[in-house]
């Protein structure tokens, strides 16, 4: 199963993992002391840890391979996902989904307000993945620049409620619609870019709008940024910061249950399916008669309006904001929700915004190689399965003129 | 029914039509030949807006259509079957079709349409439920060809549409759309390599060198000519 020649190149994979970890983990300088303290252990460690890894991923490889080779003599069936599987039948998946409802619902009560915050926080980003997802999965337009519109909305809850004392629930609305303008401010000169160059042109919004905000001072009081925002008020009374904690939870619950509804029927719809045409063939869409250029700008500015909903919703849950939240990195991570979690699908993106928001949160145990490991798992993910966690479903559609 | 006059369209500097006049009565079959290059795709994408001239004018019954946009000029009545078929991979057979008639609204317009092309080419009721990207190479342009009947134009625009394909299945999707413009009373502008095959159902021919228009006439009358005959008959 294994040859020879894996076996060298395994151990070259690890000395290369050696080589790449080096300074990092075996040397380490003790400034005090001006000494440098070599830490020649970590290296045995690193070496035959990247070793087996690579023996078994060949491993796997190897049985891959064999398995479609039998698919194409026709010895054994291709497996169907087993995600299609399950959301093909009710039966399987109305109790799995009773359980989910059941278990966010009781959240709040079963965990500390500590865990309840980091699932806010989860199910935030569970919003903009959702959000991002009708831009990049449904609509096929890479966007780095996305969080661009969730500082827009966090500033303008922020500004009005600081300026005029807006509560939150009048701003939400306003947010959502700031971010939607500005998603068609940017999308209108940009949408005739397609892949690579689009992907550049809103990296550099995204870095534009981070740098206003932190240069404007007078405007958004720069690096220092906006402190005191109002918690949402709940029909005007005063909430302990526990209370209040839980309310924001229930409220994001709600945001998270309201994209849901209306991605699902937005996928469903006239316009859903011109994403989905535009997404395989631009010219024959235009010979079908879709406009082009508005198609791609209502998924453009829809996601903006999502990602300005919840900038909202961020700057009433810190109750501070300052740019420095909205740097690309934070992009970068709901891009990768929606790719890891599988392009296009719904419950893929909720999964994808849930594992990479808690992981991090829960490999705090090894704090100082969390990133590391982030990174390997990204990595790992997308040479298994690149078409994410949960693969897309794709929904056939009924015909219109399909009359039986 | 379709007027170009003058037309220019350039692809950055490039100019690849130069002063194309043209016309296209209703209810016939025209058809433009010409050389790998000679600006035959273009003088459609031109007519439909996906690269509409820089100069000129197209009158499509009655109204100039050269400054609206390519989703405006389906909404009048002109369809087109891009040059390489263009089918939606992903989506079935019927999605394929479904999304020929998005500008349409009348279910039971759509759904006499759809019976009458499943009629006419039974393959693709057969296949509805595959994917478009499974097809045979004729299969897809069958499949195109349907689509684009689903928006039921009056004027279809087809590009090639025997490009890739055996003889036989030439010949059948040729006596389909003589068929079509029979029955269906659906002008047809026809681009072509294959003169001969299209010279014989067409009523009238326009012969297109470098961008520009070299000859017209009727059908009958080029095919028996001697200079097209050596250039592009092969006789
Ligand atoms: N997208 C484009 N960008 C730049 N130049 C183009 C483009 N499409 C076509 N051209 C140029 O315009 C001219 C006309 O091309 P066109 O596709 O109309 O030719 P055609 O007659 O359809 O040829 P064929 O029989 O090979 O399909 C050619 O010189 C071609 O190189
Ligand atoms: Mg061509």
């Amino acid at each position: 199963m294994l040859s020879f020649k894996d076996i060298r190149q395994g151990l070259l994979v690890a000395l290369w993992f050696i080589f790449l970890t080096f300074p990092l983990l075996v040397i380490k300088i003790n400034p005090i002391e001006n000494s440098v303290n070599w830490r020649w252990l970590n290296m045995v460690y690193v070496g035959s840890f990247s070793f087996l890894i690579y023996l078994i991923t060949r491993m796997v490889m190897a049985r891959k391979l064999e398995r479609q080779k039998k698919i194409k003599l026709g010895l054994v069936k291709e497996k169907v996902a087993w995600s299609i599987k399950l959301f093909s039948q009710p039966r399987l998946y109305l109790p799995l989904l009773a359980a989910v409802a059941v278990f966010f619902l009781l959240f709040p009560g079963l965990f500390s307000t500590y865990q309840v915050n980091i699932m806010i926080t989860a199910l935030m980003y569970v919003v903009l993945g959702l959000g991002l997802n009708i831009v990049v999965g449904v609509a096929g337009l890479l966007d780095l620049g996305y969080v661009a519109f969730y500082a827009v909305g966090a500033y303008t809850y922020a500004l009005l409620n600081m300026h005029f004392g807006l509560g939150f629930w009048t701003v939400l609305p306003i947010g959502g619609v700031l971010g939607a303008i500005f998603g068609i401010l940017l999308g209108i000169p940009v949408l005739r870019l397609r892949g690579d160059y689009l992907a550049i042109v809103t990296l550099g919004f995204g870095e534009i709008i981070r740098l206003i905000l932190e240069n404007w001072s007078s405007f958004s009081h720069g690096p220092s940024g906006i402190s005191n925002i109002s918690r949402p008020g709940f029909f005007g009374i005063e909430l302990s910061l526990e209370m209040s904690i839980v309310y924001m939870y229930y409220l994001t619950v709600l945001m998270v249950l309201f994209t849901i509804f209306v991605v699902n029927r937005l996928q469903d719809s006239r316009i859903g399916r011109a994403w989905f045409a535009l997404k395989e063939d631009e010219i024959a869409c235009q010979a079908m008669g879709i406009d082009k250029m508005k198609t791609k700008l209502t998924a453009f500015s829809l996601g903006a309006t999502w990602a300005g909903m919840a900038g909202v919703m961020f700057a009433a849950k810190t109750t501070f904001i300052n740019p420095a939240s909205f740097t690309f990195l934070e992009s970068a991570i709901i891009l990768c929700i929606v790719v890891l979690g599988g392009m296009g699908s719904i419950v893929g993106v909720i999964v994808g915004a849930l594992v990479l928001i808690l992981m991090p949160e829960y490999l705090r145990a090894f704090s100082d190689y969390r990133m590391l490991a982030f990174g390997a798992i990204l990595v790992v993910m997308m040479i298994f399965r690149p078409q994410g966690i949960i693969a897309t479903l794709r929904r056939t559609y009924t015909v219109k003129g399909d009359l039986e | 029914m379709l007027e170009l006059r003058n037309i220019d369209t350039y692809y950055g500097n490039i100019q690849a039509l130069h002063q194309i006049d043209l016309t296209v009565e209703a209810g016939e079959i025209i058809t433009l030949i010409g050389a790998n290059g000679a600006g035959k795709s273009t003088t459609l994408m031109s007519i439909s807006g996906i690269s509409p001239p820089r100069s000129g004018e197209i009158i499509f019954k009655g109204k100039p259509i050269h400054e609206l946009p390519a989703n405006k000029i389906v909404t009048l009545g002109i369809s087109q079957v891009p040059e390489g078929r263009h089918i939606f991979p992903e989506l079935t057979v019927a999605e394929n079709l479904d999304m020929g008639a998005f500008l349409r609204n009348d279910k039971r317009g759509i759904a006499d349409d759809l019976e009458y092309l499943y009629d006419l080419f039974p393959i693709l009721r057969k296949r509805r439920n595959q994917p478009g990207g499974n097809l045979s190479g004729g299969e897809q342009q069958m499949l195109a060809i349907s689509r684009a009947l689903m928006a039921h134009p009056q004027l279809l625009l087809l590009d090639e549409p025997s490009m890739g394909l055996a003889p036989l299945v030439t010949k059948q999707i040729f006596e389909i759309i003589e068929k079509i413009n029979r029955e269906q009373n659906t002008t047809i502008f026809l681009v072509e390599q294959n003169a001969n095959l299209a010279l014989q159902i067409a009523h009238r021919g326009y012969v297109l060198e470098n961008g520009r228009i070299t000859m017209h006439d009727q059908a009958d009358k080029l095919l028996a000519n001697k200079d097209v005959q050596k250039a592009y008959l092969g006789i």
